[in-house]
């Protein structure tokens, strides 16, 4: 009903501006084209000020109302780099924004064709092009320094004692496997992904170093302070592993693993503490893959050492969950964190460095 | 004042004039059908007037699609029966189903990038201007035109009926990734509708190639006595560089498409490697999806300089025809298209920052890329300085070119984000790619084009466009355009997805409901508004104010010492000669001073 009512007035808003604009084109040739022309020079010329003003005060108000929306800063170290490398290159091309916006606009007011003025004859001037030639040159070789300075620090190797994880998108979920004790994530092949027989990543059983790596889905637990290394990959499409909150975003590619690790910073509690309830590492599909594109979603929980141990602690191997627990080794389903609390033995190494 | 440039028409140019003549010396011999004259027609004029028609009927259906998902993300609560009565399934309950949604962005995506901004942006002015600003009587090869056109045409028969096919139209987004639009399993979109997609953007390409290379020949060979290089308008340079971007990038696109045919159809693997879809095991291995990627942003990005280039061109005449003042740095003018047009083959991985890359290799494609933002910066520089102590007329056709630089400057500087691989990391995909790249390529090169529509139309139909429906629609797009596209920088800052649907199951990117309903709403009065300017275009072509001077803006260049109404051929005896650059206004006290008039020695040189 409404969709109609909209319609029509659109449709009467439609017939009544253009009558006025059909009647503007008699008016004019009574009042004489060349009078109507120069007031609606007029009219444009003021519209064009008063659109600057209205348009800096509005990019003033948008930043009121919407800066509060956007993310809570720094939850992970390259995050911090990724939001300095922002404010850097915010600080500039905003000063370039106003700049330019303003001659741009005033000009066209100042500029305004009127009675008796001429236009000033100025074809070059090599001296201001070279100056402006010169200046974007050295602010973007700034720029990228910081940039490339910045991007090699966040592709670079993760740290020796990185937790590694793999992740595996599909259509629409996330899949991730813990490498056991061994530390180690078993061999796996496409071709025997096998969702009936509990294997859906294709795991290989006759590779040892399977028998011990976790499947969870949906949910992926990592430990504050602690760098983490992401293994990507896809089982159909292409997936985006995106981790907004973290400031990190990597494609999941069929048949080609890519990778991705940072150090989170708050505990997913600490951050609910701070910013309420409903507050959740998100992991979101950023690249477009079918029709539940923009379902695929996932969880990231951050938590201590010692819930992340007793979290892990509950997860049977799925190995064992496939080929039936009375062929799990002995030792597996006890105690899978050992490796893993090895490495926490050192908890100085949560920086990147 | 008007005519004076009939009398510099020299007499000593008719032998040149004939090489150019093409055969026609502007009267009409042969007797022409209707339907050699405005459907099968060899004449540039009309060619151009078609590729605009096409392509203002394929913008409404771009836009109103944008309109459709527009009503879904601006109100996800609520249903809209009236979608139910038009698409039926694709839209049970009034509300968009998924696979509809993806298909309406697909499309919305292919259509106005491909069939509006390539094809009805630089189709339509390459053929209009081209031979009347450089002083030839058509194309070097009309007939090759004409299959320019009715390829295009073929190209939208084929992508109109894949909208009608009953698992719908291409719906893997308009750079059709593969695996994605390579396995039909993946989604009803990669069912026929992909192949209907590829196909018709082979012909499409076709219709690109027979093009561009007729430009580029004609603005090599056809020019009239006098016209150097140099004294070209910055529209054709615009044109002209536009076109080498396509004739050069354009195949590339086409070998991935039929790549992407291949491993749809026969059974090749060149983009499928270690698949297991919907509980089938995928025989392909060894193949890159990647490989794909760097094919298409090879096309992919240049296409972007495709749009844009030709609408630099014409803002920087419209500019300076309108400012009453030469275009500021002819030389640089030129020299940073041409930095453009070398910068755009050099960038297109910076698409692919997040693909799993080589980081090194990244890193080269981020100086690449804002490397172009030093020819960015000095045109945008130019055509401050080439306003700064005009003597400005503000015709629609300036008001859109202003509101061009505007939104290029707006959307120009968030490229430094982008292409800054760092901030890519959070940004890519998100909001704030679809701010920055409808801002900078979207709008603008609409403004460029509708500049191009006001301040030509005369020349078209030898009428002019309503005027006060042109002024309401430039405030209301321009004002439009920053409330729609603003905003949504925020949206990818706060992390938002591009392409989602609904955001009730995000706890993350579900803050913006009030934001995304004034989006929508704007959206919808912008779309009313520019169909108010396609009804002006239609109601003005027969019942516009005459136009009864030869030259109605006072400008210098040659398409305006054509009849008020050119008929094939364009000049009514010789072809005039040329005799200096086109942007002598304001100079010696003269208002303007038309390319065909010889330069007097007592002149000032600049």
């Amino acid at each position: 009903m409404s969709t109609t009512w909209i319609i029509v007035a659109l449709l009467l808003g439609f017939i009544i501006v253009f009558q006025i604009a059909k009647a503007s084109e008699y008016v004019a040739i009574l009042k004489g084209e060349e009078k109507t022309r120069k007031d609606s020079n007029r009219i444009n010329a003021f519209l064009l000020l008063v659109f600057l003003i209205a348009g800096l005060f509005g990019v003033w108000y948008c930043n009121e109302k919407l800066k509060g929306k956007i993310l809570p800063p720094e939850t992970s170290d390259h995050g911090e780099k990724i939001d300095t490398m922002i404010w850097i290159t915010l600080a500039i091309t905003f000063v370039v924004f106003v700049i330019t916006q303003i001659l741009l606009f005033w000009f066209s007011y100042k500029y305004q064709e009127k009675e008796g003025q001429k236009a000033y004859y100025f074809p070059h001037n090599n001296k201001l092009e070279v100056i402006w030639t010169v200046i974007p040159a050295i602010t973007l070789t700034v720029l990228v320094g910081f940039g490339l300075f910045y991007w090699f620090q966040i592709t670079g190797e993760a740290p020796k004692d990185a937790q590694v994880i793999e992740v595996t998108g599909s259509q629409f979920k996330w899949e991730f496997r813990y490498p056991g004790k061994d530390g180690k994530l078993g061999k796996k092949y496409y071709k025997e992904i096998n969702e009936d027989k509990s294997n859906p990543l294709g795991q290989i059983w006759s590779d040892p170093d399977n028998h011990d790596d976790v499947v969870v889905t949906q949910e992926v637990h990592i430990v504050v302070n602690k760098p983490v290394k992401f293994i990507i990959g896809s089982k159909d499409v292409i997936h985006d592993f995106g981790l907004a909150h973290f400031r990190m975003k990597m494609d999941a590619v069929p048949g080609t693993p890519t990778t991705m690790w940072f150090t989170p910073k708050y505990t997913t509690r600490e951050m609910k503490a701070k910013y309420g309830d409903d507050f959740n590492y998100e992991i979101s599909c950023d690249q477009m893959c079918g029709p539940g594109h923009y379902g695929m979603r996932g969880v990231i929980v951050v938590e201590s050492q010692a819930e992340f141990k007793a979290w892990l602690a509950q997860k049977q191997p799925q190995y064992a969950i496939a080929n039936g627990a009375q062929s799990a080794p002995a030792n597996q389903s006890s105690s899978p964190m050992d490796s893993t609390k090895a490495n926490n033995a050192k908890p100085t190494a949560f920086l990147n460095k | 004042m008007n005519n004076e440039q009939t009398i510099h028409v020299h007499e000593g140019a008719v032998g040149t004039h004939e090489v150019h003549g093409n055969g026609h010396d502007g009267h009409h011999h042969h007797k022409q059908s209707f339907i050699t004259k405005y459907i099968f027609s060899q004449d540039h004029k009309t060619i151009g007037k078609q590729f605009l028609i096409t392509g203002i009927i394929w913008a409404m259906i771009g836009a109103f699609f944008s309109v459709l998902f527009r009503l879904q993300l601006g109100f996800p609560d609520s249903s809209f029966p009236i979608l139910e009565t038009l698409f039926g399934h694709w839209a049970k309950g009034g509300k968009l189903d998924p696979e509809f949604y993806y298909a309406l962005i697909t499309m919305h995506g292919t259509i106005l990038i491909f069939f509006v901004l390539t094809a009805g942006l630089s189709g339509t002015f390459a053929n209009l201007l081209i031979p009347l600003q450089v002083g030839a009587r058509d194309m070097a090869s009309p007939f090759m035109n004409m299959l320019s056109y009715w390829f295009f045409f073929i190209a939208s028969v084929i992508m109109m009926s894949s909208l009608f096919v009953q698992t719908g139209p291409a719906s893997g987004g308009w750079t059709a990734y593969p695996p994605l639009s390579a396995l039909r399993e993946a989604s009803d979109g990669s069912k026929i509708g992909m192949d209907l997609w590829l196909i018709s953007m082979a012909m499409f390409i076709v219709s690109s190639l027979l093009g561009g290379l007729n430009y580029i020949a004609t603005i090599l060979n056809m020019r009239t006595k006098g016209m150097t290089m140099t004294r070209l308008p910055l529209t054709i340079w615009g044109l002209f560089f536009t076109a080498i971007l396509g004739v050069l990038s354009f195949p590339v696109l086409l070998s991935g498409a039929i790549l992407l045919l291949f491993d749809r159809n026969i059974g090749t693997s060149f983009y499928l490697s270690d698949i297991y879809v919907k509980g089938h095991i995928m025989p392909n291995e060894g193949g890159s999806p990647i490989l794909y990627q760097h094919l298409f942003w090879f096309l992919g990005h240049p296409e972007v300089y495709i749009i844009i280039l030709p609408a630099m061109g014409m803002v920087s005449e419209i500019m300076s025809v309108n400012s009453r003042k030469p275009i500021f740095g002819y030389m640089a003018m030129v020299g940073s298209l041409f930095a453009i047009c070398i910068l755009a083959f050099l960038v297109w991985a910076h698409h692919m920052f997040v693909s799993g890359m080589n980081p090194f290799l990244g890193s080269v494609f981020v100086l690449l890329t804002l490397l172009i933002a030093i020819p960015s910066a000095i045109k945008v520089f130019n055509w401050l300085t080439t306003i700064w102590r005009g003597n400005i007329r503000f015709t629609p056709a300036m008001l859109f070119a202003i509101g061009f630089v505007s939104m290029f400057i707006s959307g120009g500087l968030t490229g430094i984000w982008l292409g800054n691989s760092t901030i890519d990391i959070h940004v890519h995909d998100t909001y704030f790619v679809i701010a920055h790249f409808h801002l900078v390529m979207g709008v603008s090169a609409f403004f460029g084009m509708f500049a191009g529509v006001y301040h030509w139309y005369p020349k078209m139909f030898g009428r002019y466009l309503n005027n006060t429906l042109g002024y309401i629609h430039f405030w209301v797009t321009l004002a439009g355009a920053y409330l729609i596209f603003w905003p949504m920088h925020y949206m990818g800052m706060a992390g938002v997805p591009r392409r989602y649907l609904d955001f009730s199951p995000w706890t993350s990117f579900n803050k913006f409901g009030d934001l995304n309903r004034m989006i929508s709403v704007v959206t919808i009065i912008v779309f009313a508004v520019n169909l108010m300017f396609v009804f002006n275009f239609f109601y003005s072509i027969f019942k516009g104010r005459k136009v009864r001077t030869q030259n109605p803006w006072g400008a210098n260049t040659l398409e305006w010492t054509t009849p008020i109404n050119p008929g094939h051929g364009n000049w009514v005896g010789d072809i005039p000669e040329v005799h200096r650059w086109p942007y002598d206004y304001g100079k010696d006290g003269r208002d303007f001073i038309p390319q065909t008039e010889p330069v007097n020695p007592d002149e000032t040189t600049h």
